[in-house]
This record gives C-alpha cells, sequence and structure tokens, in this order.
C-alpha cells in the first residue's frame, strides 16, 4: 500500500473493538471483547501520525515504544512489532486489556485532540495476542551470574522483576502463597475481562524461556520468613501486593450475605466458583446485590454478580444489581470501558448515595441496607470535592447480597520478623521511588505493596527499575 | 484428578472410626515450621476447594503432617477415599499463630469429636512445659472415640465421655469440666476445640468462675492468608479473621450466636456438592462391577 498522507490518516474513524453481544454475555464468563482482526488492527495502525515526540510514550508508566511497534506492526512486520513491544513490556496481552489507556497512552495521543486517540490498548492486545500463540520473540537468558534472586508473590511486580533478573542470568524462584500463579490477574480480575488462559501462556512462556522456579503453597511469613530467604539468597523483591480487603465500618457488618469483593472475586475467578458444583467451591448470589464503591474491583464484583444471575436462573436474570457510590459519575475511578461495558449490560448505578447501615432479618441474613443521600461540596485545595450527607434524606434498599469493593491495603503477614523493614502507618512498603530498595539491605519492593492498590502497569514498571538496580548491585 | 507426580504425597492412611480417618502427608516445608495450634489449607485436585484442617500431630524430621478429619463435607468425604501413595495438589502451612505453650500451673484441655486430634499436641506441649493437664474427651458415641491412649499419656488425668453412655461417662465434656471448677480446684486456663456448639456451651460453664478459655475456630475459609475476609468471626470489639489472628481466641469475646449463623450460609451448597460426590462414587462402583 501507498504511504498514506497524515489527512488520509487522520480520515480514517477509530475502529471499534467487536464485543459479545450484550444480552448474549450478561449470561457467560467468556471474554467481551473479541480482538481485532489483522485487518482492521493494520487499518487501526494506519491512523498513527508517527509524531516526532510522542506524547503517547510519556503517557505509559514503563515508557512503550508506541509508534515503533505501530509502525512495524502496520507494515506487516509481526516479528518486529513483538520486539518493540517486548523491550518495555514483558506482558502486552494482559496489558492490552486491562491499562486504564483513557488517562495513560491514549489520553496524550495527539489525534484525541480533534477525533478519537489510536487504539493504542487494543493494537497492544493484538501484538500480544499474536506473540502468545507465534512465539516469535523468546526471551533469551544470558550466561548464568550464579546468583540466586527470590520474588515474593507472583503478580505483575513479581512476574516482570522475575524476568528482568532471569534475562540478566540470575537464577530466580518465586514464592507465591496462592496455589497458582499470577496475583490479582486470576484472582480478582474476572474471565470476561482477562481470559486466564492469557495470563497462563504469558506465564508458562516467559518461565520456560528463563528456566524461572515457582514455588506455589508457599507464605511467607509463615512457611517460611524473609530471614529465612535471605539466608538462602542474595537478593529479594517483595511484591506481595494488596490483598487484605477493608470493611465498612458500619453496623450489620458480619451478616449472612455480607462479603468483600475479594472473597466474592476469589470464589468466582481463582475457584471456579461459577461452574459449581462441577467445581467444589460454591459462590451465593442474591436475587438484589449492592456492590459498594465504584473501582475496577466494583465493576468486576458488579458483572460476575450479574452473570451469576442470570446463569443461577437459567437465562432471564430477574434479579438486580446496584452500584452504590457516594460521589458521582464523573468521579468514578474504574477503566472507561469497565463502566461503559456495566451501563450496557444492565447495572444499576446509585450514585451520592452511602451505605449507614446493613439491615438484618430474625435468621441473622441481609435484608436491605440503609443509606444516605448525598451532595459534593465546593471543592477543596487538593480540588476534590468532598461527598457530605444531605440531612434527612435516608432510605432503605431492599437487598440480600452486600459486597464491599472500597479498597485494599497490604497484607502484613509477609512481614512477620521483619519488624527492621519500615512501613507507613497505612502499612505500604518504604522503598526508593526509583530503585525500589527498601530500608533493609538486599530487600527490594514494588508494585501495590508499596503504593497501595493501583494499577497492572504501574506494578510492572516498579517491578522493572528494581530488577535493574538489583541487577546493578548483584553485579558490583 | 491429580496430576501424576506433583502435589503432596499420602503416607500413611489410618481409619479411626467409620467417618474418621488419619493421614500422614509429606510436605517437609510444613512439617519444619508447624507448632501446635496451627492449621493448614488442603486443596485435593484441579477442580477442589480450599479446606482448613488442624494439625494433628507433625514429625519435623520425616517431613510429615498428620491430619485427623471427620467426613463431613464433599472434600473430607473425597480425601476419605484417597489412599498410600495418592497425592493432593495443594498442601499449605503451617497457618495461624501457634499455641501460647508456657507453664501456667494447672491446666484443663477439653476435646469433642474430631476437636481430639487438635487438642491433643497442645495437651502433649503444655504437659511438657511442667503444667498440671487435666483432660476431657468426648463424643456422640463410642465409635466417633479415638486417641484416648494418647490423651492419657499427654495428661495428667483424663475424662473420657459419651453422650450416649456407650463408653466412659455418660455426659457431655461440660459436665465434668463444671465439677472440676466449681469443686474448688483452681484452673488457670482452659483449651477447648471441637464443634462450635460444644465450644459455646464450654465458654458458658467457665464464664460465671472467670477461668479464661481458650477456643479454637474452624470457620469457612479460602486463602487462609487474610485475603479474602471470609472467615472472620464477630467478637465483642469488632471482627476478627480466624486464619491471620486466631485460630484460637478467648472464647468469652466471641459472639457465638453470630459465628454460628455464619457457619450455616452455604450449607445447602455443602449438601448438593456431598450428595454429587457420593453419586459420582456409587457410578464409579457401579461401573467397575460391569
Ligand atoms: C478485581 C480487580 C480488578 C482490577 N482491575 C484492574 C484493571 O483493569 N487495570 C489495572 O491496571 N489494574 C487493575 N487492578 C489493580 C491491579 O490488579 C493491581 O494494581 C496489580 O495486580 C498489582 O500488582 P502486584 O504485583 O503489586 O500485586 P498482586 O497482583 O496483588 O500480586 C501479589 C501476589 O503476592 C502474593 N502474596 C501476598 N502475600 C504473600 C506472602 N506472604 N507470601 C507469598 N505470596 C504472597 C499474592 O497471593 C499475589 O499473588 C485490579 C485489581 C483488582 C483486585
Ligand atoms: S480465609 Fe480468607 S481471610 Fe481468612
Amino acid at each position: 500500500m501507498a504511504e498514506l498522507t497524515p489527512k488520509e490518516r487522520m480520515a480514517i474513524g477509530r475502529h471499534e473493538m467487536p464485543v459479545q453481544d450484550e444480552k448474549v454475555r450478561a449470561g457467560n464468563f467468556d471474554e467481551v471483547a473479541l480482538g481485532y482482526s489483522q485487518e482492521t488492527a493494520i487499518r487501526e495502525a494506519e491512523r498513527c501520525l508517527q509524531c516526532k515526540k510522542p506524547q503517547c510514550v510519556e503517557g505509559c508508566p514503563v515508557g512503550v515504544r508506541i509508534p515503533q511497534f505501530i509502525k512495524a506492526l502496520r507494515e506487516g512486520k509481526m516479528a518486529e512489532a513483538v520486539k518493540e513491544m517486548k523491550a518495555k513490556n514483558n506482558l502486552p496481552a494482559i496489558c492490552g486489556r486491562v491499562c486504564p489507556q483513557e488517562s495513560q497512552c491514549e489520553g496524550r495521543c495527539i489525534l484525541g485532540k480533534k477525533s478519537k486517540p489510536v487504539a493504542i490498548g487494543r493494537l497492544e492486545r493484538f501484538v500480544g495476542d499474536f506473540e502468545l500463540t507465534q512465539r516469535t520473540c523468546p526471551l533469551v537468558r544470558a550466561k548464568s551470574t550464579g546468583k540466586k534472586v527470590a520474588i515474593v508473590g507472583s503478580g505483575p511486580a513479581g512476574l516482570t522483576c522475575a524476568v528482568d533478573m532471569g534475562r540478566e542470568g540470575h537464577s530466580v524462584t518465586i514464592f507465591e502463597s496462592l496455589h497458582v500463579a499470577g496475583g490479582v490477574l486470576v484472582y480478582g480480575i474476572p474471565e470476561f475481562r482477562l481470559p486466564k488462559r492469557v495470563v497462563h501462556a504469558e506465564i508458562d512462556y516467559a518461565m520456560d524461556c528463563l528456566g524461572i522456579e515457582i514455588k506455589t503453597d508457599y507464605v511467607i511469613g509463615r512457611t517460611l520468613t524473609l530471614k529465612d530467604i535471605l539466608e538462602e539468597f542474595d537478593a529479594i523483591f517483595i511484591g506481595s501486593g494488596a490483598g487484605l480487603p477493608m470493611f465498612l465500618r458500619v453496623p450489620g457488618i458480619n451478616l449472612n450475605g455480607v462479603m468483600s469483593a475479594n472473597e466474592f472475586l476469589t470464589r468466582v475467578n481463582l475457584m471456579m466458583g461459577y461452574l459449581f458444583p462441577e467445581y467444589d467451591t460454591p459462590v451465593k448470589i442474591g436475587k438484589k446485590v449492592a456492590v459498594i464503591g465504584a473501582g475496577n474491583v466494583a465493576m468486576d464484583a458488579a458483572r460476575c454478580s450479574l452473570r451469576l444471575q442470570t446463569m443461577q436462573s437459567g437465562g432471564h436474570n430477574p434479579g438486580e444489581v446496584h452500584i452504590v457510590y457516594r460521589r458521582s459519575r464523573q468521579e468514578v475511578p474504574a477503566r472507561d470501558e469497565e463502566v461503559h461495558h456495566a451501563e450496557e449490560e444492565g447495572i444499576i448505578f446509585d450514585f451520592l448515595t452511602n451505605p449507614v447501615e446493613i439491615l438484618g432479618d430474625d435468621k441473622g441474613a441481609v435484608r436491605g441496607m440503609r443509606c444516605v443521600k448525598m451532595q459534593l461540596a465546593e471543592p477543596d485545595a487538593s480540588g476534590r470535592r468532598k461527598p457530605v450527607p444531605i440531612e434527612g434524606s435516608e432510605f432503605d434498599m431492599e437487598l440480600d447480597t452486600v459486597i464491599v469493593a472500597l479498597g485494599t491495603s497490604p497484607n502484613p503477614l509477609v512481614f512477620v520478623d521483619a519488624a527492621e523493614l519500615q512501613r507507613t502507618k497505612h502499612g505500604t512498603v518504604i522503598a526508593d521511588p526509583i530503585t525500589g530498595k527498601t530500608t533493609v539491605d538486599k530487600v527490594w519492593a514494588g508494585g501495590d505493596v508499596v503504593t497501595g492498590a493501583a494499577t497492572v502497569i504501574s506494578a510492572m514498571g516498579a517491578g522493572k527499575r528494581a530488577a535493574a538496580d538489583m541487577h546493578k548491585f548483584l553485579s558490583a | 484428578m491429580s496430576e501424576f507426580g506433583k502435589g503432596y504425597r499420602i503416607l500413611k492412611k489410618e481409619i479411626l472410626s467409620d467417618v474418621t480417618k488419619l493421614m500422614i502427608i509429606e510436605a517437609p516445608q510444613v512439617a519444619k515450621k508447624a507448632q501446635a495450634g496451627q492449621f493448614i489449607i488442603i486443596k485435593i485436585d484441579s477442580k477442589g476447594e480450599r479446606i482448613p484442617l488442624t494439625i494433628a500431630d507433625y514429625d519435623r524430621e520425616a517431613g510429615t503432617i498428620t491430619l485427623i478429619f471427620q467426613e463431613v463435607g464433599k472434600s473430607t468425604i473425597h480425601l476419605g477415599t484417597l489412599n498410600e501413595g495418592d497425592t493432593v495438589d495443594t498442601f499449605v502451612g503451617p497457618l495461624g499463630h501457634p499455641t501460647e505453650i508456657k507453664n501456667y500451673g494447672t491446666v484443663m484441655c477439653v476435646g469433642g469429636g474430631v476437636g481430639i486430634a487438635p487438642i491433643y499436641p497442645i495437651a502433649r506441649a503444655l504437659k511438657e512445659a511442667g503444667n498440671e493437664v487435666i483432660s476431657i474427651i468426648g463424643a456422640r458415641n463410642k465409635s466417633l472415640l479415638f486417641w484416648e491412649d494418647k490423651m492419657r499419656a499427654a495428661s495428667d488425668e483424663l475424662i473420657v465421655c459419651t453422650d450416649d453412655g456407650s463408653y466412659g461417662r455418660k455426659c457431655l465434656v461440660t459436665d465434668p469440666l463444671k465439677e472440676i471448677i466449681g469443686g474448688g480446684k483452681k484452673v488457670a486456663q482452659v483449651w477447648a476445640i471441637g464443634p462450635a456448639i460444644m465450644m459455646k456451651f464450654v465458654t458458658l460453664a467457665t464464664r460465671p468462675l472467670n477461668v479464661p478459655t481458650i477456643v479454637s475456630l474452624n470457620t469457612i475459609m479460602i486463602d487462609g492468608t487474610g485475603m479474602c475476609g471470609g472467615c472472620r468471626v464477630p467478637l465483642k470489639e469488632g471482627a476478627q479473621f480466624v486464619c491471620v489472628d486466631g485460630p484460637e481466641f478467648d472464647g468469652h469475646a466471641v459472639e457465638w450466636d453470630s459465628l454460628l449463623g455464619r457457619l450455616q450460609f452455604y450449607r445447602d451448597e455443602e449438601k448438593i456438592a456431598a450428595d454429587r460426590f457420593k453419586h459420582e462414587c456409587n457410578l464409579d462402583k457401579a461401573m467397575r462391577r460391569q
């Protein structure tokens, strides 16, 4: 094809992502976004103007070489596109699916000013998926250094650090407390958004190439302590995430039918509860569900609830799922695409609503929730508009299930016997923002355990930066 | 089913009663750290659920953990069908806090039903620490009792009872308990492990006399590491997580009725799963007969 002029490129509209029909998908756990075909991907890639000073790269927490991979892609040089991608991002099939592109790369795309940004995330996914089946660009392990590196936690932070350390020729062991590797990618984010096969394939591919050992069923702090590990290893990276659920401080929180989003999502995703009784772990969902919160976790919990209701009612869902959020639509922290999909699927959004009490029946089960209406105050110094209750606006919602998705903090278990490792009052590890170095010799940390609940890509970025510093330390 | 060569091997299986089985499982990394009072989480195969079982004994040299379980739900029934040489997919631990062992003076250890298993290493450790240990073990009937000899060896005095009188004294474990603490014997602390309802009544018996009472709770769990909150127990001062804050708690602080309610939450599903498994086993047997 002849080179297009910028004008011609700008005339091409952004390509919609093909998706499963909203009625059909509300009754299954299959992936919603189906992925671009090769033609669509190339056509979308043609939209990129190849800016001299690409803003998109600035917006990416790991600095993916976006114009380069897009150029290779539209020229049909897939192996090269993969190589450009993998230079900065080890897990493109995952990031392409879950990154908040609208506030990162795509949010900076120059095309977005006049029309719509290049669909960088969808192209990233296309390249990532291609590589999962084609394996054109295997990771290569440098000559063995004889150094031993331990990684605690197999989420995006730990995996990224493990891969980079493995590439440098260090011998890497990952300790993971659950029975499968992947962290939030396997226990939190549902199948319909990030299929497990994608996560397993990305992990297996990297582990195969680099000979990394993953020891599942190892709870650090119990099975081994950080001290035990330090006796055997030359360096440690802690990427244990922020897995401790926060519960609402209102009466009624111990009623039957109230659970944390972590419990609900773990039952559904990690334990495959939606396939009970073929799988042993049950998950109970009521006819009227409220999910409290409006982050990605809340959207996932709400959309899983809806699917379970539909499956359990044999197709036609007579139930309701509400998102109860104390701020307004503008402040919703979840990814745009998820909110959009949730709305399409029929999730009811109750904005400016705050729970004050969960109401129980005489059997100790949830029967409802008392809420109060909120309004947003004038912006404070930080520009955030604080929600304040409207006096006398209490009302009761009739419910049988309440799922609490109000955030998480780092699980302190890993720090048993590690008092020297300094943490903030929020329980996050104190680490150098560039290198990830903690206050203890030979110990680095990164991802949600340092930042509190954040994003996949920022956890990966932290894993990468720490790996660079750890390698420097081990080579000295 | 477990893949060949992967997992944790069952080295020994013993049938303690119709519904109570003992298994010794190879898990050196767990055995190395295990202490009385802690538990493990086990998952049989790729479709299995994660269930907590208390550590009944451990052998650091052999790298093994002893489990004793009653076949009450799908997973324990399934586990009971496995044999020596078989493996389970997941075996994590040791989890929870160990029992605080020291010389208290005179202590009592009360084990009900399958709770006899976890109370044993506690009694033994307390005796080794110099305590006078008075133990009571009980069950619904004789066939559900086990480890009387071990408990006798670990105690200065042992009282055995059954609900139906088929062995030992015909009474509930709380009767001899009340007699002893009510009879003026200075008891520094009581440990009680068994069905939640038994533990509730033990705490009701010891409360009027202000005898500190430790119970070991066995709630529904998933991860066992503080990640889900599914195991939370309502205490007077707020909820705590059994898997990381327990499994032992001050029995007088537990909101028993709320806890008993939470334990029932998945009862219907548990029955569906157990019935389905039994049905499959019967089909299996029928197939093999053909
Ligand atoms: C439901 C949900 C949806 C989300 N959606 C998105 C999204 O769409 N986009 C996005 O960018 N981000 C999303 N996030 C956030 C993102 O998943 C996290 O920020 C990211 O996974 C953090 O990575 P991590 O490696 O730091 O930790 P994690 O992914 O949490 O991994 C930590 C790992 O450490 C293990 N571990 C913990 N303690 C121990 C221990 N003591 N011993 C051994 N192992 C231990 C854990 O089991 C876990 O496997 C979502 C989060 C959730 C919960
Ligand atoms: S079992 Fe999940 S927090 Fe205790």
